[in-house]
């Protein structure tokens, strides 16, 4: 008798065991095309891996950054998986708020991560994080356009070029703008162009004394260009159109140029989603005459582990295979080489087939290999960063900028006036956060 | 006896709500006035330690924060005057008879059952963008420039946007009240010979006292705290063009993670707040009275 | 001929009132109307007819699954109203039946504890959540769904109550009913229909509100709010799923707030008529 419970015990136990081994895991997405791609694959990963659950929380950029900050911050603990920014990657990391990624398998091959990528997510020579897509800038223009106006888009095109042709392209009566730009506020959206636009300019967000560098020459050429391109060239509207707006008015064939996120290039070429998918072509992000700069964008959409977290194992399972090279031809096989999630992996950029059925790819992998976060301008600057400065401080200081030069596009403020007030908000806040002493 | 008996009767009746309250409010403005005077970024633990006044100081010195008291005011005002102005045209319009009654008031109400961001991405994509919005599209119709809402009128584009929200609010309010007023003393009016604004100034005006400051007390609650509208739409811009209290604190708590920064920010809407409910509690509490 | 005019007038009014109701509800018609249409349809200009497509529903449930959502904003919204509505009955009852000195000063300090901002407790609140556990659970949104709407509720009943006659109670009390009794089969009855509005007014404000229940939810207790966080602004054209999401967000206390508006109207007063 006693055996039997024993037995029938022992039995529940272990069942409960079980049990307890088949885990669920949270994982907070953004809510863009390839992160959704991801979740309508996921079988792949459950078939392999029975004993894991998925459980998604896809939210819109901002809402997202917010909820993981919060989250990981505070020590939550709701996200087993979390999908962050390079910006956040060496920021958390450095308060041992990551988990190193060290057991993503023996195949994963760490060594075919682009290394610019790979450096970005890493702290001292450990990977916190994995690369999920990843994006440089480039200029996208409409071929079609460019011929007919008398236009050859240099190999190296500078402002000057990008100026002159915007313009003349600019067809207001077929509602043609020359040029697309990024002019909604946010430290992602006007910010990361303007910024990555300054640096081509030579210009930088601090000295080395953390000194902000709105009074220089550099910004005050940078915000004029810029804004001048954008009356006279660009989009009505054009202060409250971010990536998502710029990239509908691309595919609509209303913008003669477009500098942007590379990823943008496979949407813009998707004869399914855009009436001028045969008629775009590529090139590196323009520089200012004599600057050997071409403004050192580079972002990547990365899946972290919470330092702590009860179920390291599978989350770094399911990070590996979202991030390996299997996922890639799983897309491949399911959705076409156009459509992978670029920019993680060298090999993808040997892959015969990728290199056939995405005409960006040598383009984006110029841009990607070109941009150097360690060295953002050419002048010496005390942060890494590109199109961003990876301080704690940049969100909202890159936010509150964003938000005065956006009044410029709009046309109720000057050059003179917005750079003063962010010189002024940049000196208050950096003194308060104790980098100006 | 009975009366005593009634009387702590009454008081343990009100006691859960009110403890409730109590500490629904007491606890964590004791936890925001504590991290008040902390140094405490979120996103930098490291650097934990006693501020003073420093928070303070520093949230009311920010450039945006008077222009962002003078736009919450002028969405508190702004929306006010339109709903109850245009409350009252539209429940002087629902109190006539007209045919499909039932219907046209189903239709004026729905905007209340709207959720604040969907809202504001309704207005933002469908209604006033300045490419694809309907307004653009009219504008384009008649041969005009569309207007880019947001640049051109972002604190206007806003106010519009809640006044919709909160418009059947106000009429429904306004109607009911519109609705018990006297059928003879009507009448009786009609018989004087007063015209309809005599009767509307004399008559309707003073029985709907009552119901606009009510109408003003609520909404005005709530106007205080909008955010989510701005968030969705203009992020605060252009400029300062659309920061209010509310979005000041967002930004310095949500982007900045300035724990310190935003809860003296709270510390301070929650006393202006205040003052604006004692001001309101004078000249509204009057009226409910009689 | 009074007859004439007053059927005339009744024409133009009814024109007018007409025009006016629908250039209200149109935000909301145009974005039910543009969920049917395809993307490129649905940027292609002003038009009123849809080609009728589902595709935009087909893709938005693929995307993210919408009945656990919807689920989750009916117990929460409904949850915290009961709740509400149990502890608010018997405080403004006894503020409108036996008002004290301070009956007032109580009332308003209730309705500002409204006025403070939420997101300046943010970090506070979510620290006190995750150290009781209730951080993404529908108790923990439906705890704070009643504390957020509680002032409100006291306050809208408390002032339906009190239009409610004292000799009422009075006849009761020389009839010898107890006040058990007396709240029960005297004022119960005629306190029913500002107890309905109340309830309906409140399940509309916990149906939206959407800054709590989006920063305290994760996966488990996401409501609908946090349904339509995941399709603002993504990559793409967006705006027929946007708008399909945004119909699926608002459609059920769209619904609902129809069928029950005669309920709502009657008791919302707010102390409004005399």
């Amino acid at each position: 008798m006693k055996l039997t419970t024993l037995l029938i015990g022992l039995c529940s136990a272990s069942a409960l065991a079980f049990a307890a081994h088949a885990e669920t895991l949270t994982i907070a997405t953004v809510n863009n095309g390839d992160m959704i791609r991801m979740q309508k694959l996921t079988d792949d990963f459950t078939a392999k891996n029975p004993d894991i659950q998925l459980q998604w929380v896809t939210l819109e950029e901002n809402v997202l950054r917010e909820r993981v900050t919060t989250d990981i911050a505070t020590k939550g603990g709701q996200y087993d998986v979390m999908t962050i920014g390079n910006y956040e990657v060496p920021i958390w990391a450095k308060q041992g708020w990551l988990l190193e990624l060290n057991n993503l398998g023996a195949d994963y091959d760490v060594d075919d991560l682009l290394p610019a990528i790979r450096g970005g997510l890493s702290l001292d020579g450990k990977l916190f994080a994995a690369p999920f897509y990843g994006e440089s800038a480039m200029i996208m223009y409409r071929t079609d356009l460019f011929e007919k106006a008398g236009l050859k888009m240099p190999e190296k095109p500078t402002w000057e070029f990008i100026g002159e042709a915007a313009r003349k392209i600019t067809d207001r009566n077929a509602g043609i703008s020359g040029i697309c730009l990024r002019g909604k506020a946010g430290w992602g959206e006007n910010m990361a162009f303007l910024t990555a636009m300054d640096n081509s300019f030579g210009g930088r967000w601090f000295d080395e004394k953390w000194q902000p560098q709105f009074d220089q020459p550099e910004w005050k050429n940078t915000l004029q260009s810029y804004a001048e391109l954008l009356k006279d060239a660009g989009p009505s509207g054009a202060s409250s159109n971010g990536f998502n707006e710029n990239l509908t008015l691309f595919q609509q064939g209303k913008c003669g140029m477009w500098i942007d996120a590379t990823v943008a290039a496979s949407f813009v070429s998707n004869p399914k989603d855009s009436t001028v998918a045969d008629k775009v072509g590529y090139a590196i992000f323009p520089n200012k005459e004599g600057i050997n700069n071409h403004g050192n964008w580079l972002w990547s959409w990365n899946l972290g582990v919470p330092a702590g977290s009860q179920k390291a194992e599978a989350a770094q399972k399911f990070i590996a295979w979202a991030t390996s090279k299997h996922y890639t031809e799983l897309v491949a096989e399911k959705e076409g080489w156009a459509n992978v999630p670029p920019g993680t992996r060298t090999s993808l950029y040997k892959n015969e087939n990728y290199e056939k059925a995405a005409p960006f790819a040598a383009p984006t992998l110029e841009a990607m290999n070109a941009a150097d976060i360690t060295k953002p301008s050419v002048k010496p600057v005390p942060y890494t960063g590109g199109q961003f400065v990876a301080i704690p401080e940049f969100q909202g200081l890159g936010t509150t900028v964003g938000q005065l030069f956006s009044a410029v596009v709009a046309g109720q403020m000057s050059v003179d006036d917005a750079l003063a007030q962010a010189q002024q908000v940049s000196v208050r806040e950096m003194t308060r956060a104790g980098y100006i002493k | 006896m009975a009366t005593r008996q009634t009387r702590s009767l009454a008081r343990l009746m009100l006691a859960p709500s009110v403890v409730l309250l109590l500490i629904w409010m007491i606890v964590p403005l004791a936890m925001t006035l504590w991290y008040s005077f902390q140094n405490y970024n979120l996103l930098n633990p490291v650097m934990r330690s006693f501020a003073g006044f420093d928070n303070y100081r520093y949230f009311y010195t920010d450039p945006a924060f008077f222009e962002s008291i003078a736009n919450t005011l002028a969405i508190v005002v702004g929306v006010l005057l339109i709903t109850v102005i245009g409350g009252i045209l539209l429940a002087l319009l629902l109190d006539q008879p007209i045919f499909g009654q039932g219907i046209v008031r189903i239709l004026v109400i729905s905007p209340f059952f709207v959720m604040p961001p969907v809202a504001a991405l309704i207005w933002k994509n469908m209604i006033m963008h300045p490419g694809y919005g309907v307004l653009a599209d009219v504008a384009r119709s008649l041969g005009l420039q569309p207007v880019d809402w947001f640049a051109q009128y972002p604190l206007l584009s806003i106010v519009i946007i809640v006044s919709w929200q909160w418009l059947p609010f106000a009429t429904l309010i306004l109607l009911t009240a519109l609705q018990s007023l006297d059928e003879e003393q009507k009448e009786a009016a009609e018989m004087d010979g007063a015209n309809f604004f005599n009767r509307f100034r004399y008559l309707t005006l003073p029985h709907l006292a009552r119901a606009i400051t009510v109408v003003i007390l609520i909404q005005t609650i709530f106007l205080l705290a909008v955010y989510a509208e701005i968030l969705v739409t203009t992020n605060g811009g252009p400029g300062y063009a659309t920061t209010n209290l509310a979005f000041l604190i967002y930004r310095t708590a949500l982007l900045s993670y300035d724990i310190g920064g935003a809860s003296a920010g709270g510390v301070i809407a929650v006393v202006l707040a205040n003052i604006v409910a004692i001001f309101l509690m004078r000249a509204v509490g009057r009226n409910l009275e009689r | 001929m009074a007859r004439a005019i007053s059927t005339r007038r009744k024409t133009v009014t009814t024109v007018v009132a007409w025009l006016v109701a629908l250039i209200i509800f149109f935000p909301i018609l145009y974005t039910i109307i543009t969920s049917f249409k395809t993307e490129p349809e649905a940027i292609a200009g002003i038009s009123l007819i849809p080609s009728g497509t589902f595709e935009n529903y087909i893709e938005v449930q693929a995307q993210r699954d919408y009945f656990r959502p919807f689920l989750n904003s009916v117990v929460i919204s409904l949850g915290s109203t009961l709740i509400a509505l149990l502890i608010s009955v018997p405080a403004a009852w006894s503020m409108a039946f036996s008002p004290a000195r301070r009956t007032k000063d109580i009332l308003m300090w209730m309705l500002s504890t409204k006025m403070m901002p939420a997101v300046g407790v943010l970090v506070p609140m979510y620290l006190i959540f995750r150290d009781t556990g209730l951080l993404d659970t529908r108790t923990g949104l439906t705890i704070v769904l009643t504390l957020v709407n509680l002032p409100i509720v006291v306050w809208m009943l408390y002032t339906y109550f009190r239009e409610i006659p004292g000799e009422i109670l009075e006849a009761a009390r020389m009839d010898g009913a107890s006040t058990l009794k007396e709240i029960v089969y005297v004022l119960t009855p005629m306190a029913v229909p500002g107890i309905a509005s109340t309830m309906l007014l409140n399940i509309i404000l916990a149906w939206n509100e959407s800054f709590w229940t989006i920063r305290l939810s994760a996966a488990n207790a996401a409501p609908l709010t946090a349904f339509i966080a995941s399709f603002s602004s993504p990559q793409g054209l967006f705006w027929a799923k946007l708008s399909a999401a945004s119909t699926l967000a608002i459609a059920p206390i769209l619904i609902m707030g129809w069928f029950s508006q005669k309920q709502l109207v009657r008791g919302l007063t707010f102390g409004a008529v005399k």
